[in-house]
């Protein structure tokens, strides 16, 4: 699938919030025409990671380039003209609660094209039939599921078809069909249109399903990356378990921490 | 996007409630009419001295008011003050005469230019003068007039 | 002791020091974003209905009863010093100077501005302010400026409508109840309440306390930490400092404008 070059290109990305350094340093190429997933620990910063590229938080240091350009310098409208180009998946949703599921997806064709108002419906129903939501287009967010709208926000960050889309956790919240349409969906979207696709996901077996290539994260680092095939066969004990999720191994499950016996017994050391 | 409509209809409404409501002010409740009839004429009057009389203090004729002040200067030849008036149109008779004087409302209201016909037949027109004025009443000023009168009678 | 005492005090003045800096900054961005807004007036239509229209239920009461209270009070004082023809230009007098303004704001402040930034710092803490803006929609030009203009465009008329439904309630008390001749009412009106000192001026206020007013209340929506507790801060925050606004911009416009003449 990938034709070789990088359309995002991370180097020597830092970043911390007040403080707590989120990436130390990290590198990560993401192929034109591919499907790159992302995968590490909860709070590790993959929303994070999804923000920089998206131009909504700075690094610290370091560059994030997209299609050539590094995001942190653009003025505003070079962004915003940017973003233009990016479609992104939030892990809320975030779909506008005074609008119903229709004008949701309709709400980039409307900002962003002066398409007559016949096509926005066209282009809309496309969309939501394809997310398998075309009979809840006069439901507001409020009356979604979690799934059902996450699946509308997947529809409207499609709409304008964009270079690049980015999925922060599209199949968490979804039963086991709308999974597989779902994984189905990203595949098919990403080949048919051309685009560049970055998944964010903690689903192994679906990621690694349709992913051309993986970068683990962890601790501020990436751990491993390569193939889904390359990392099954040749990883680390860490990339083993993760992928497999067994709980004992070296990857933490709790948020650094002093040792739970040592706290228990300190008396009255927090609040 | 669907109910636009309505929300525009409402909003028309609320526009026009709002203007109207500024109308009513400006036409029911302010002097706006004072303002509009501009082709007033204009009369000036000298006084030695005019109290606390300002801009915009109503004339009055018989207690009818007919006019405005509209401007107030210190002549510094004559060493007294000018007061021009702006009187409406339809006052066009008052005779060539007429005295002014500055008076007060009530006991503690305020200030105001009260016209007295004279018998004249000419009239006055815009840019006259009033020639007979009588100035506002000081109260300190009566009060001391009144303690000298008492204290020379005293004398005699 | 002292020291700490101190530096509290200097802490908290810098603090809000660097909000108001930063209040600034943020209107400087949305300012930008207002001339747009001519090209998409179904957006204003729609605050205007949200922020203006739905405030018209309280103001217009509020303005009938704080009218009518206000001639059965004066009358009572008033009619001591036979100056009962008066009443009408002092009911009008306090409505447009003061009362029509102040009180219109302070309400605005309780009923539009609150819900201001209760949406949008809702907006902001379910991420569909960042959401739009990875759409390369910007929330200040398609949010905030539309809700600021509503508010400038909603807050004089609604002090209008205020006036001169006060007056009118204030009429009905004085004529229907306490015996004041209509005519009187009226006329001495007209005779004393002037059309630039008062009404203008009254008028001025009123679209100062609107752009300030929805300044505040949109800035801490904006300024909202993202979460449910950040957005109860924010609404009282609105309330506290844009009521404390207008009570002292009150004052000193009414210094400026009333102070030199009568
Ligand atoms: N606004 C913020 N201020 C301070 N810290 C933050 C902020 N947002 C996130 N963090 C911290 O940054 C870290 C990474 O957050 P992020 O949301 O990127 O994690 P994530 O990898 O997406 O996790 P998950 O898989 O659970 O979604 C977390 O430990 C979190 O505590
Ligand atoms: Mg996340």
């Amino acid at each position: 699938m990938a034709d070789g070059s990088s359309l995002v290109e991370i180097r020597g990305l830092r970043f911390a919030y007040s403080g707590r350094t989120i990436f130390d340093g990290i590198d990560i190429d993401i192929r034109r025409g591919g499907v790159t997933a992302i995968m590490g620990p909860s709070g590790t910063g993959k929303t994070t990671l999804l923000r920089l590229i998206g131009g909504q938080e700075q690094p610290a240091s370091g560059s994030v380039r997209v299609d050539g350009m590094e995001v942190s310098r653009l003025s505003r409208r070079q962004l915003y003209e940017l973003r233009k180009r990016m479609g992104m998946l939030f892990q809320s949703g975030a779909l506008l609660t005074d609008l119903s599921v229709f004008d949701n997806v309709a709400f980039p064709l409307r900002e962003h094209t002066r398409l007559p108002e016949e096509m926005i419906r066209d282009l809309v129903l496309i969309k939501l039939q394809a997310v398998g939501l075309r009979g809840a287009r006069d439901l507001m967010p409020a009356a979604l599921s979690g799934g059902m709208a996450r699946r509308v926000a997947l529809a409207r960050a499609i709409a304008l078809d964009p270079m690049v889309i980015m999925y922060d956790e599209p199949f968490s919240g979804q039963d086991p069909i709308s999974m597989g349409v779902l994984v189905k969906l990203i595949r098919e979207i990403n080949d048919a249109l051309g685009m560049t696709t970055i998944i964010v996901s903690h689903d192994v077996h679906e990621t690694a399903a349709i992913a051309d290539y993986l970068y683990l994260l962890s601790e501020g680092r990436v751990v491993e990356h390569g193939t889904p095939d390359e990392l099954q066969r040749a990883g680390s004990r860490w990339t083993r378990q993760f992928l497999n999720g067994l709980p004992d191994g070296p990857v933490p499950f709790h948020y650094p921490a002093p040792e739970f016996g040592v706290e228990l017994l300190e008396p009255g050391s927090s609040r | 996007m669907r109910q636009s409509r309505a929300l525009e209809i409402w909003v028309g409404a609320f526009v026009a409630a709002g203007l109207a409501a500024l109308l009513m002010l400006a036409m029911k409740v302010s002097n706006i009419t004072s303002y509009a009839q501009g082709d007033g004429y204009r009369i000036s009057a000298a006084f030695e001295n005019i109290g606390g009389l300002t801009v915009r203090a109503p004339v009055r004729i018989a207690g009818v008011r007919i006019g405005r002040v509209s401007d107030i200067q210190y002549d510094s030849e004559s060493f007294q003050a000018v007061v021009t008036m702006r009187i409406d149109s339809r006052y066009d008779f008052l005779p060539a005469d007429t005295s002014a004087s500055i008076l007060t409302d009530g006991l503690l209201g305020e200030n105001y230019i009260g016209l007295e016909p004279g018998g004249e037949e000419e009239t006055l027109g815009d840019g006259d003068r009033i020639e007979i004025t009588q100035s506002a009443l000081v109260l300190e000023k009566l009060i001391g007039q009144f303690l000298f009168s008492r204290s020379q009678g005293d004398d005699q | 002791m002292i020291a700490l005492t101190l530096q509290r005090m200097g802490r908290w003045a810098l603090e809000r020091l660097e909000r108001l800096g930063r209040s600034n900054l943020f209107l400087l961005h949305v300012v930008p974003g207002l001339p747009g807004l001519l090209a998409r007036p179904g957006l204003v239509v729609q605050q205007t209905f949200a922020i203006g229209v739905l405030s018209l239920p309280i103001v217009v009461v509020a303005g009938l009863f704080v009218g009518m209270v206000l001639a059965l009070q004066l009358y009572n004082t008033m009619v001591d010093f036979g100056a009962e023809q008066s009443l009408g230009p002092v009911v009008a007098l306090s409505l447009v100077r003061e009362l029509g303004p102040v009180v219109t704001a302070l309400l605005f402040a309780g009923r539009a501005g609150s819900a201001l930034a209760a949406e949008i710092g809702l907006m902001k803490a379910t991420e569909q302010l960042s959401s739009m803006e990875m759409m390369a929609v910007d929330p200040l030009r398609r949010i905030v400026a539309p809700r600021l203009a509503g508010g400038i465009i909603s807050l004089p008329l609604l002090s209008a409508i205020f006036s001169a439904v006060g007056i009118s309630g204030g009429f009905l008390v004085a004529t229907g109840l306490l015996g004041v001749d209509s005519n009187a009412y009226w006329s001495q009106m007209r005779a004393n309440v002037d059309l630039f000192d008062d009404l203008a001026n009254g008028v001025i206020k009123s679209v100062v306390f609107g752009v300030v007013v929805t300044w505040i209340a949109v800035f801490e929506g904006y300024d909202a930490a993202p979460t449910s507790e950040g957005v109860a801060r924010a609404t009282t925050r609105t309330v506290v400092n844009s009521s404390l606004a207008v009570l002292g911009l009150d004052f000193i416009l009414t210094a400026l404008m009333f102070g030199d003449d009568t």
